[in-house]
């Protein structure tokens, strides 16, 4: 029980910080819009007029889900980051478990990242995609899976690296070439072989794919663009959210502590 | 067999410590042992590079030891972390504060980390323990009026008076202070000492300081000096400074020679430099001497050592001699 209310106290702070921290909010909304908007714009209307299905909702659904993956990974980064002259280190020394910290961080950041995703919605609603009140009931679920994996990605990198400077040189790097890989910007079920081994080794592959599977169950256009089904992907991730926790938290502990 | 918090008069105990970071080629801690009693106000001083700030990660629970037995409050540090944690408060050397939050929210914030409340979004939904608590803390700390201010507007004395208060308020047997007044100006550092002061006499908690002002180690119940890993010296300050500087009274005359044939004749042990450095001790104290002078003189002075000389002769000194 005690853990249970450090975990939150410790998400309840990150929530707090979040809504006192007006320019995070802004860049946080930058980012998706200036895809969403500008390449999901462009592309709709150069390719997407011959295409089965609509280019920039396939966009806005990518966006949302790489954004809530990729919040949560920095989430849990942070922690590094912060490790030296914040209140951080006033949780490392409190009386509860490493793992308590850590699910308060993924928790946090997890509902930080929801949050931020309303405005891309809105913004959605605005440029007139056609998304239905069963879109966002069958991709809620969703969203709170790509919150999880994305903390516990995370997780696995500050596991394995504690020093800052390398975290923040790191991060952009795995970060980054996700989006191409993981059928963010583009369908990647017909990929060559190179793009399909890179792509099967992103997490954010199967969250991308699991979204779009889920859509499927509405819209039947997107079962030509799905690698696997949704169980399949709900396995893997499971699977994947698992080995994460599981080798994050015993690595973070261990380096943290034993220099 | 562990022994436990009320069966043992000491707070601390550490036994043969060693640490050696991964690929150093020496121990940053060497083999060191002391006891702290409940109540006492313990100084861990010693150069930068010394180990003081390895022992005390370590003691803190933040980092783990290579060998060596140590116990807090009756609970070994690493079978039993999590009840040390329980039992101790730190002050970093560096705030370790949320600067986006107010001053309450961050007292709030450790309060349920260390499990004494449940979290609450507002400060009105805390329970009346809570709340008269923190106004007790913040009152006699004197953080009342900023209470409710984001503490990135705070100075660096406001922030630490923050940092006393959220140690202090889960009310822990042994606070660490680790440099706690780098950085403060002098009317902060004697608030803050005085504020230290107060809850020790309230709470009997059991101060462990490191520092590098050396007048703030004078009022030390035992002083421990640690230099290369190893402990050189261990005493109350009296002790350390009567085993290691001499006292010194400075006499002069206009007739240096008859001073000195007297200073001869009653058999003191002295030194001609600007004067005469004549030593003195408990039986031979400066008094008698100069009772004992019939030659006028022209210059008294007594020196009496600090702290600090005694530090600096302990530092400068090769490890050969100490031992």
């Amino acid at each position: 029980m005690r853990e249970i209310n450090a975990a939150l106290t410790i998400a309840m702070r990150d929530l707090i910080k979040f809504f006192r921290d007006r320019t995070r909010f802004v860049f946080l909304l930058i980012f998706p819009v200036i895809f969403i908007g500008i390449i999901g714009g462009m592309f709709q209307q150069n390719l997407g007029k011959n295409l089965a299905y609509n280019y920039q909702m396939f966009v806005f659904i990518g966006i949302i889900v790489q954004s809530l993956f990729s919040t949560s990974v920095n989430g849990l980064v942070s922690l590094v980051r912060d490790r030296e002259d914040d209140f951080t280190q006033e949780m490392f020394v409190a009386p509860i478990s490493r793992f308590t910290i850590i699910m308060g961080k993924i928790i946090g950041s997890g509902a930080i990242s929801i949050i931020s995703i309303l405005g891309i919605v809105v913004y959605g609603l605005i440029l007139g995609l056609p998304i239905t009140y069963q879109d966002i009931i069958l991709l809620s679920p969703v969203f709170i899976i790509a919150t999880l994996l994305g903390g516990a990605f995370g997780l696995l990198i500050i596991g394995n690296i504690s020093n800052q400077q390398t975290v923040n040189m790191i991060f952009p790097f795995v970060m980054f070439p996700q989006m191409f890989v993981a059928g963010v910007i583009t369908p990647v079920n017909h990929s060559g072989p190179i793009l399909t081994v890179i792509s099967h080794i992103a997490p954010l592959t199967y969250i991308v794919d699991f979204a779009h599977g889920a859509l499927a169950v509405v819209r039947p256009e997107y079962r030509n663009l799905v690698i696997y089904d949704p169980i399949t992907n709900l396995l893997i991730i499971a699977g994947m959210f698992l080995v994460f926790v599981i080798v994050g938290t015993f690595a973070f502990a261990r380096t943290e502590r034993s220099k | 067999m562990a022994i436990q918090k009320n069966e043992s008069n000491s707070v601390i105990e550490v036994k043969n410590l060693v640490k050696r970071y991964k690929k150093a080629d020496k121990n940053a801690v060497d083999d060191i042992s002391f006891d702290i009693k409940k109540g006492e106000f313990f100084a861990f001083l010693g150069p930068n590079g010394a180990g003081k700030t390895t022992t005390i990660s370590i003691l803190t629970t933040t980092l783990n030891k290579t060998s060596g037995d140590v116990k807090i409050a009756g609970y070994d540090l690493e079978k039993e972390n999590k009840f040390v944690r329980q039992r101790i408060g730190i002050i970093f050397q560096n705030p370790s504060l949320d600067l986006n939050l107010t001053a309450e929210e961050n007292i709030r914030l450790h309060s349920s980390l260390y499990g004494l409340y449940n979290f609450r979004p507002f400060y009105k939904f805390m329970p009346n323990a809570y709340k008269d608590r923190v106004n007790y803390l913040a009152e006699i700390i004197g953080l009342k009026d900023e209470l409710f201010k984001e503490v990135k507007s705070f100075s660096g004395g406001m922030k630490r008076k923050l940092e006393i208060i959220r140690s202090l308020i889960h009310r822990p047997e042994v606070l660490f202070l680790d440099e706690p007044s780098t950085g403060l100006d002098p009317v902060s550092r004697n608030d803050l000492w005085k504020y230290l002061k107060t809850v020790r006499n309230e709470d009997g908690t059991t101060i462990f300081l490191t520092t590098h002002y050396l007048e703030e180690a004078e009022e030390a119940d035992n002083v421990c000096i640690i230099n290369h890993g190893k402990i050189i010296s261990f005493g109350t300050p009296n002790q350390l400074k009567q085993n290691l500087v001499e006292e010194i009274i400075t006499i002069d005359a206009d007739n240096r020679d008859a001073l000195r044939s007297e200073l001869n004749k009653l058999n003191l042990e002295y030194k001609e430099e600007n004067g005469f450095k004549v030593k003195y001790n408990n039986d031979i104290t400066p008094f008698r001497i100069i009772k004992s002078i019939e030659t006028p003189l022209t210059t008294m002075d007594i020196h009496e050592p600090s702290l600090e000389d005694t530090y600096i002769k302990l530092i400068g000194m090769k490890k050969e001699e100490i031992k």
